[in-house]
């Protein structure tokens, strides 16, 4: 597991250092026009349309697949679940870089960056649901640096500081899970101002509850999808209670994802009988919508369950990844495609490739740093010299 | 479909409605858990 020997003997240009290298360079050129010139140069936003796919799919996305450092953490530390104490780490760092690229993503986003700390310094707006977004995205991003630092100042040496931070482990996570109970659900809560905007069919009083418990499958999903991918392309960096982990984690999580989205899948049909939009089944948006709650809802709940009565790890760890994908489009689907659905075809709005491109950028930075920090620090190894906490 | 004109004739046929499928859900939420569950002492 010692650095030198991982690392010995890759070669620097390999394909996947050449394709991150481009899409940094193309993603620093964009960056310079997108705050040279503006949204018009690198946006197809328009007073119709004042939100894309920053908001979409670096935010909203963003922020739920982030989910799975206070659920693994709470499983842990709350409900006493140690036998998925080594996913916290993965977890907490997963859901730290995923906040802080959110954030990194609003600076694009916003179009004065410089005044993100306004709701904080100059005029708080309390009655705003923003500003409790604001407030709690700021706040969890900065328990997770903490909850996170065990790991760098072990990295470090810094027993002392080391040491003081694990006693605060209990009081980050509940913190953890507060603000993120909080900011899940007001996410949702936005587009409670929208009512005539939104489709019926997407718009509900139950769109907060919705956000919250897509963001605990985000989150379960993204455990289960993350581990995979760490066992794939950084197993020599793991222990032996990290390997041995490889099939506990998707067995547990994958039976309580699939019962979540079992329960969520009923809230969904709940939400359609209380606003009375069985008839709107019938359109092209009904459509849609079956396809998202049968697709992405049901069949999920259905895969996971199978997977997890036959202990099907293949099986749980694609459907984490169908998972997954379910909820990038449910946030699409709320954020975008059935939002302003009465404006015509020729207002709707399509993101500019320039757009798609910081995306990616910001997304394949995240995978850079998280390479960089699990190579170095014990992330997915035990460090010798401290006791697991 | 009979026709709605007040808030209570829409809150009364929706709650109609939401009552039978909760029965469902509870029923199906309950065979779900012990589908997922069935095997766990295996």
């Amino acid at each position: 597991m010692s650095e030198d020997a991982t690392t010995m003997g890759k070669p620097v240009f390999s394909p996947f250092n050449i394709a991150a290298g481009v899409i940094l360079l193309v993603g620093g050129v964009l960056t310079i026009l997108r705050f040279t010139f503006g949204f018009d140069a690198v946006t197809n936003l328009s007073d119709y349309n004042p939100w894309g796919i920053w908001i979409s799919f670096d935010l909203l996305c963003g922020v739920a697949l982030a989910a799975g450092g206070f659920v693994t953490s709470a499983a842990v530390y709350l409900f006493g679940m140690k036998q998925y104490r080594v996913a916290v780490r993965p977890a907490i760092l997963t859901g730290f870089l995923g906040y802080a690229l959110v954030v990194i993503a609003l600076h694009y986003d916003v179009g004065r960056p410089w005044r993100l700390p306004y709701p904080f310094l100059v005029r708080q707006g309390t009655t705003s649901l923003l500003f409790e977004v604001a407030a709690c995205v700021a706040l969890y991003l900065t328990v997770l640096f903490i909850e996170f630092s065990p790991a760098a100042l072990e990295w470090l040496g810094l027993k002392r500081a080391r040491s003081i931070v694990v006693k605060l482990t209990l009081l980050l996570t509940i913190l953890g899970v507060v603000l993120s109970t909080l900011h899940q659900s007001s996410l949702g809560a936005l587009f409670l101002l929208a009512p005539s905007k939104l489709h019926p069919l997407w718009y509900t009083p139950y769109l907060p509850i919705y956000f919250f418990v897509t963001a605990v499958i985000a989150g379960l999903s993204m455990v289960i999808f993350e581990s995979t991918m760490a066992h794939r392309f950084f197993f020599h960096k793991m222990d032996e209670a990290h390997l041995a982990e490889k099939d506990v984690l998707p067995l547990g999580f994958g039976k309580a994802a699939a019962f979540v989205l079992a329960g969520y899948f009923i809230v969904k049909v709940i939400g359609i009988s209380t606003g009375n939009n069985w008839h709107y089944l019938a359109t092209g948006y009904g459509i849609w919508y079956l396809v998202e709650l049968l697709g992405f809802v049901a069949l999920p709940a259905f895969l996971y369950a199978v997977g997890v009565r036959d202990k099907n790890i293949t099986l749980i760890r694609w459907t984490a990844a169908w998972s997954v994908l379910g909820i990038i489009v449910n946030r699409f689907n709320v954020c975008l495609v059935a939002f302003n659905w009465h404006l015509p075809t020729s207002e709707r709005y399509f993101p500019h490739w320039m757009e798609i491109g910081i995306s990616v950028f910001i997304v394949t930075l995240g995978v850079l740093i998280y390479r960089f920090i699990v190579t170095r620090m014990p992330v997915l190894y035990e460090h010798p010299d401290y006791d697991a906490h | 479909m009979e026709t709605i004109h007040t808030l209570q004739e829409f809150m009364l046929h929706t709650k109609n409605v939401t009552y039978v499928l909760m029965v469902a859900a509870l029923v199906g939420i309950t065979w779900f858990w012990l589908f997922l569950t069935e095997r766990d002492e295996e």
